[in-house]
């Protein structure tokens, strides 16, 4: 069994809840997006630029939104979770 | 900009394909050679000796996802229905980030081989696995049917090779990368094909954006000056929302559940370098479907819908159209042979996670109990290699001329609701049991199967039917939420002290990995 179970389990706590709003993010987005399709058709045909619709750059946003939401979970896991991670071992090696 | 008339040399034997056709198969049959003398145990044949670095992966897992389908389906579906086909460009990819939250790292470092090592990790080994094999094999083997129908007509009409011989041709290649090679070898092709894909890909934007002064909306423009505004907006395709929301949820969870992907996770030395894997990979998947925007519209315009259809009515010729109008002959070689790589890649990728399942999951842990060596199991994957591979070949040349395009959405479905649900809720939850575990992977299967069977694609398109039961075309609506509550409330119901007993070890092993034991 592990020694220090309660920092271990409070670093797992906190990459569940991070997981579960970045998920809950990208749900929002992907079925935002679905439901102005579906229910939004004149909204999305209206043009920002001629040639461009709101529908055409907002799918393009979809895409370059799920990337940045990558990004944000791979910074927060580079700078904090495996910082964590690595005391929590050294600790255990002490 | 005159429509140039629609005389293409698709179908005619093509020097340049050959050349480019030939250079791939001897250049990835090399790699399996190369490849072929490290494949000495189950570690390197299954997981390419975990030496595969992130970028690399990441590129592997782009390889292995993006399929003929998105390619050159996306692709047709915008040049002839506009913003409608841009639907599918957004929804292939918003699965990504899902497995990067949920899935990678803890899959990577809790399991070996495949993802019932994961499910199975502190329940009892053989029902977990059975049912685990039960829902892999479901969804390569719709896949694979998917991929080969698919490949069959592609290179039919691409090379003018009749469907049978074509099919032959993607079996027997295939059955070479993964006997031989194994992971190592298939991870090299699904390389290879991710850097053609994304050069040709790019290639053919930027000479279609060159006509338009690099401007985007200046073709979304001249898209919408002949064909009419209504183009650019939503238009027929999503008839009724609960259909469209039902398909959300089986791309966005279901990617999460796929066993070529998943298994890819296990190539890479860490969990870090999973992390980083998939943030390469939604990038380039990324990039990939928004350079469809350009590639579909740019085929309306240049090509236009009417030809497009003319040379097949899918519309899966739009891309290679679009390369012949843009850079003659010899570009449309090059793009036929990058369609034919991509192919083969995703072929490769599911056939050797069916056989993980098969071997790995279901004979040596379940028929051997663990107790068979590494000249065994080698032996027995390659059996199953070679079994899955004349098996695809067979399911191609049966469903020959049906529509099955629904198959990859169902394989989705059952990938969402089988799998997806088993994942994560034993990564997550500590009460998670043997039969709730069970009853969620069967369930999911069966519901998901059953519910196609009476849904509007096979009872109304295929069967003829007046009428279906079940309103809707993917049923990940209903059976991904079914699938968590039967795992739930039967875990409930029947709780299992030795699983409870093993959560912390199981959280332990998930974020210090197996070092950390």
């Amino acid at each position: 069994m592990s020694l220090h179970p309660t920092r271990l389990e409070a670093l797992a706590a906190a990459r569940w809840r991070i997981a579960l709003r970045l998920t809950g993010a990208m749900v929002l987005l992907y079925f935002g997006f679905i439901s102005l399709v579906a229910f939004g058709r004149p909204l999305l045909a209206t043009l920002v630029v001629p040639g461009l619709t709101l529908g055409i750059l907002l799918g393009a946003l979809v895409i370059v939104a799920s990337w940045l939401l990558t990004w944000v979970y791979v910074r927060w896991a580079n700078a904090h979770y495996d910082r964590q991670l690595e005391a929590i071992g050294a600790e255990e090696s002490r | 900009m005159s429509q140039e008339p629609a005389s293409t040399a698709i179908g005619q034997p093509n020097a340049v394909a050959m050349i480019f056709f030939f250079g791939f198969i001897s250049v990835t049959l090399g790699i399996t050679w190369w490849a072929a003398r490290r494949t000495r145990t189950t570690e390197q044949f299954y997981a390419a000796g975990r030496t595969i670095s992130a970028g690399q992966n990441g590129f592997a897992l782009a390889g292995d996802y993006m399929s003929a389908a998105s390619f050159l389906g996306i692709a047709g579906l915008v040049s002839t229905t506009g913003f409608d086909g841009l639907i599918y460009s957004t929804g292939w990819l918003v699965g990504w980030p899902v497995v990067l939250f949920l899935i990678a790292e803890p899959l990577r470092n809790l399991g070996r081989y495949t993802f019932a090592d994961v499910v199975a990790t502190r329940l009892r080994q053989t029902p977990v696995r059975i049912a685990a094999a039960v829902g892999t094999l479901a969804t390569v083997t719709l896949y694979l049917i998917a991929q080969m129908v698919g490949a069959g007509g592609l290179i039919r009409l691409m090379f003018g090779l009749s469907y049978e011989r074509a099919l032959l041709l993607v079996g027997i290649v295939m059955i070479g990368y993964v006997l031989f090679g194994g992971m190592i070898a298939t991870t090299w092709v699904q390389i290879v094909k991710a850097v053609l894909l994304m050069t040709g890909a790019l290639l053919l934007a930027g000479m279609v954006l060159l006509r338009f002064g690099m401007n985007p909306a200046a073709l979304f423009a001249a898209a919408a000056a002949r064909y009419g505004e209504g183009v650019l907006a939503p238009g027929k395709l999503v008839s009724n929302p609960f259909d469209a929301f039902s398909l959300g949820m089986a791309l966005m969870f279901g990617t999460a559940g796929l066993p070529h992907i998943l298994m890819r996770f296990y190539t890479v030395p860490d969990a870090r370098a999973a992390r980083t894997s998939v943030f390469v990979a939604t990038g380039l998947i990324g990039l990939f479907y928004l350079l469809t925007f350009i590639l579909g519209f740019g085929a309306m315009v240049l090509v236009g819908p009417e030809a497009i259809r003319a040379v097949d009515q899918g519309g899966n010729m739009a891309a290679p159209l679009l390369a012949e109008l843009l850079g003659g002959t010899a570009f449309l070689g090059f793009i036929a042979a990058v369609a034919f790589a991509t192919i083969l890649a995703v072929v490769a990728g599911l056939t050797l996670s069916g056989a993980a399942a098969l071997s790995h999951d279901l004979w040596v842990s379940v028929v051997r109990k663990g107790r068979a060596d590494v000249r065994e199991q080698l032996l027995v994957a390659r059996i199953a290699t070679l079994t899955l591979g004349v098996v695809a070949v067979a399911l191609g040349i049966t469903f020959k001329g049906q529509n099955v395009a629904y198959m990859v959405s169902l394989a989705f479905a059952i990938a969402a609701s089988a799998n997806f649900p088993a994942l994560v809720l034993s990564i997550f939850w500590r009460g998670y049991t043997t039969a709730g575990a069970v009853t969620s992977m069967v369930a999911g299967t069966l519901v998901t199967l059953g519910l196609i069977y009476l849904s509007p694609t096979i009872q109304v398109e295929i069967l003829g039917r007046e009428h279906a039961w079940f309103p809707l075309r993917n049923p990940a609506l209903v059976t991904i939420p079914l699938s968590f509550l039967a795992g739930i409330v039967v875990s409930l119901l029947w709780p299992e002290a030795r699983a409870v007993e093993g959560y912390p070890r199981v959280q332990r092993q998930m974020h210090l990995g197996s070092a950390g034991d």
